[in-house]
């Protein structure tokens, strides 16, 4: 086990999560995207801290649960908003919310 | 210190000109006013005359002056004053009570005429400016009271303005006589420039005294024929004589003011005034300037002596006679006799007056009809005026010892026979006194004797207003004489300003019987031409006159005023007007074509500059006008609203930045 695979990892997961936030159409299918790439940070969080010259105080630890935790917030606010739009809209394809084209 | 009558003899003037101003602030009802207002002035101003003419009695040629500055220009100083002397004295006199004459005349002859408030304004007003002639002391002061004549004979002359003929009458005396103006004008402009002064007696400095004489010297001669020039217009001498038979258009009592005291008078007034300029550097009396004057006078006299005798209009040969009347005293005043010349004008101013009010009172007595050979036998019918009117005939015509006329007519013969010049104006002078009686003679038989015809029917004796006057100056012409005769030539010697003495002897000499023959041939001749005219049928016209039988293309050629009046209308009118139609071509087609053509570069610039802006600046605008929209358009597709495009931008370009941060490293 080592650095590299782990960022490796992370970096497929951020890769993942991006294609998914850009290429669904579906709304909630970008939430879960961003919750990807949020995941792949947290991820190279945990790795920097295992890995880093100072293993034994629990810096990492703190910013990848503090990020979880906002994550949890604004995967909230993000679940609101799409059911907000959703019945405003009657869809959750954002393709056809484009009114903030110029 | 002069008397007060010196410096205030401006008042003679000023009297009847502030009479007429106040009469023309009267409304037109106001007749008996007007009226009132003008004789009023005239008095005044006749007693301020006598006051001044008692004041020339007192010492043999008196003569004092009153100059003052009028205004200042730069270091020039314009000097203007009056003059009295024997010559404006004795000229003061005849003007007012000859005009005084004429004004109660005009009350009667005027009684039904609408404007006669107007009327009087404008008589006033002609006295005033001929009054201001006389007394002026500066040339300046003299034109510009000269103008002031020319003004008020053509506001009279013109009176009857619905009139067209008085109209054209009016015009063609005002225009005439500023041919002559000009030249005068052109005199006052040399004398100035020559001496620098145009004041006639400033303590030896004026321009008729030693020093400015001096200072003139050659060009005199010139400066006398300029000025001459301006008594030829308006004494009515050839060639600029043919206003003053027109000016009969006006009202009778403004005929016998202008042929008598006023107008025709300023102009031999004027020669005799600048009598020193004609006569500088004279041999033996004759100088160039002064023979101009002489044969201008005698051509003058014959010409309108002739003339008269083919005419038919009562006041048109009255009107010749006058013409000739003046030449007769152009001649005097040329050949040396000024003295002469202006007794000729005093008498002349009386006797002719007389006349004219005479035809005036013919005129109003036949309903307005002018031509003598319509009236006839009007001797019993209106007895005072043929009476009086035959006093001015005898006068006019020269019959001697009782008449004035006679003695001055005697005198002009006199001095011309002496003139070393030439002995032609003599004769021709003798001729007409011959011919001068031969018209009036004509005239007294068509109107007083004979048969009454068309015109005389219904006539009627004038009423005393009218005939009063001419009684008057017949006593006036009569009585003249008394100071006229060889005798005692008490005038004479008052104008020359010398002492007159009682000589009885030299009544009698040979040039009275001279003009006795002459005057007697004359009228002898009228007798025989004209003897047969009374005779003819009483309810027609006159036959064809007796000359016209003998001569009909002469008396054509005379009745038709020598067709001078159509040579100046073929001459110099056809010529002005040919110029004025050359003017308005070139004005319309030359002068307008260049401003059309102006106007059309500046056209065609706008047009230029509209392309230029259209094409060029417009277009300039508009295409960046055009970029900046398709910019927009540009710009705004990337705001595309799709969530997921911004998304990806944001992902490119954090890998751009990731692979320029790999870049650095």
């Amino acid at each position: 086990m080592t650095l590299s695979i782990l960022l490796v990892v992370s970096a497929a997961l951020f890769c993942i999560g991006l294609l998914a936030a850009l290429s669904r159409r579906h709304a909630i299918f970008i939430l879960i995207g961003i919750e990807m790439m949020l995941a792949a940070a947290n991820l190279n969080f945990i790795a920097f801290w295992r890995f880093g010259p100072q293993p034994q105080q629990p810096t990492g630890v703190m910013v990848a649960i503090f990020a979880i935790a906002i994550a949890a917030a604004e995967a909230a606010v993000g679940l609101a908003l799409v059911i907000a739009v959703y019945r405003h809209y009657r869809t959750t394809n954002v393709d056809e919310l484009d009114q903030l084209k110029g | 210190m002069n008397p007060w009558i010196v410096s205030n003899i401006w008042l003679v003037p000023a009297v009847p000109f502030a009479a007429s101003l106040s009469i023309l602030f009267l409304r037109n009802s106001r007749r008996t006013g007007a009226a009132a207002l003008a004789i009023i002035g005239q008095v005044v101003s006749l007693a301020l005359s006598i006051l001044a003419f008692l004041l020339t009695l007192q010492t043999p040629g008196y003569r004092a002056f009153h100059n003052f500055t009028w205004f200042t220009f730069g270091e020039h100083a314009v000097r203007i004053g009056w003059v009295l002397d024997p010559l404006a004295a004795a000229m003061l006199l005849m003007i007012t009570l000859v005009g005084l004459c004429i004004f109660i005349f005009s009350i009667g002859y005027m009684a039904e005429d609408k404007s006669f408030t107007r009327f009087f304004a404008y008589l006033s007003f002609f006295s005033a400016a001929m009054l201001g002639v006389v007394i002026a002391n500066s040339l300046l002061l003299l034109f510009v009271c000269w103008e002031l004549v020319g003004l008020a004979s053509y506001l009279l002359i013109g009176f009857w303005i619905d009139k067209p003929s008085a109209a054209a009458a009016a015009k063609k005396a005002f225009i005439t006589t500023r041919i002559g103006d000009l030249g005068f004008f052109l005199g006052i402009l040399w004398l100035y420039g020559g001496s620098g002064t145009l004041l006639f007696y400033d303590d030896g400095r004026g321009c008729l005294e030693n020093a400015g004489l001096l200072a003139l010297s050659a060009s005199a001669t010139f400066v006398a024929l300029l000025i001459f020039f301006g008594s030829v217009g308006k004494s009515g001498q050839f060639p600029l004589h043919v206003w003053l038979p027109d000016a009969m258009e006006g009202p009778t009592p403004v005929s016998a003011l202008i042929h008598a005291a006023t107008m025709v008078a300023a102009g031999v007034f004027l020669v005799a005034r600048v009598y020193p300029l004609f006569s500088l550097g004279a041999i033996n009396g004759v100088t160039p300037s002064l023979t101009v004057v002489v044969w201008i006078g005698v051509i003058t006299g014959l010409m309108a002596a002739f003339i008269a005798l083919a005419q038919s209009d009562m006041k048109r040969i009255l009107a010749y006679s006058t013409v000739s009347q003046l030449g007769l005293m152009m001649v005097s005043l040329g050949v040396g006799g000024v003295a002469a010349g202006i007794m000729h004008l005093l008498a002349h101013g009386f006797f002719k007056a007389l006349l004219f009010l005479g035809s005036g009172s013919v005129i109003h007595g036949c309903h307005h009809e002018q031509d003598i050979r319509k009236m006839g036998g009007l001797r019993r019918l209106m007895p005072v005026t043929f009476v009086t009117y035959a006093v001015g005939m005898m006068t006019l015509s020269g019959v001697p010892l009782f008449f004035s006329g006679a003695w001055t007519k005697e005198e002009i013969l006199h001095v011309t026979a002496h003139w070393p010049g030439s002995h032609v104006p003599h004769y021709l002078m003798m001729a007409g006194v011959v011919l001068t009686a031969l018209y009036m003679t004509r005239q007294m038989i068509y109107v007083f004797f004979g048969n009454r015809r068309v015109a005389s029917e219904q006539a009627h004796e004038s009423p005393s207003v009218m005939t009063r006057p001419l009684i008057v100056l017949a006593f006036c012409t009569i009585i003249l004489s008394v100071v006229l005769t060889p005798a005692w030539p008490w005038l004479h010697d008052y104008l020359s300003g010398a002492t007159p003495q009682f000589d009885f002897a030299r009544l009698i000499q040979p040039m009275l019987f001279v003009s006795f023959a002459l005057v007697a041939a004359g009228i002898g001749l009228g007798l025989l031409m004209y003897r047969n005219v009374g005779s003819q049928d009483r309810h027609r016209t006159a036959d064809t006159d007796p000359l016209e039988q003998a001569q009909p293309a002469l008396f054509r050629f005379l009745e038709n005023k020598m067709w001078l009046d159509e040579l100046y209308a073929h001459t110099v009118i056809a010529f002005s007007a040919f110029a004025a139609r050359v003017s308005d071509w070139m004005d319309r087609y030359v002068w307008d074509g260049f401003v059309r053509g102006v106007g059309r570069v500046g056209q065609l610039f706008g047009i230029f500059t509209a392309n230029v802006d259209e094409r060029g600046i417009n277009a300039g605008v508009d295409e960046s006008v055009t970029g900046t929209r398709g910019l927009g358009r540009l710009m705004s597709m990337a705001h595309s609203g799709q969530v997921q495009t911004y998304l990806g931008a944001i992902a490119i370009g954090m890998l751009a930045l990731l692979l320029f941060y790999a870049w650095l490293a």
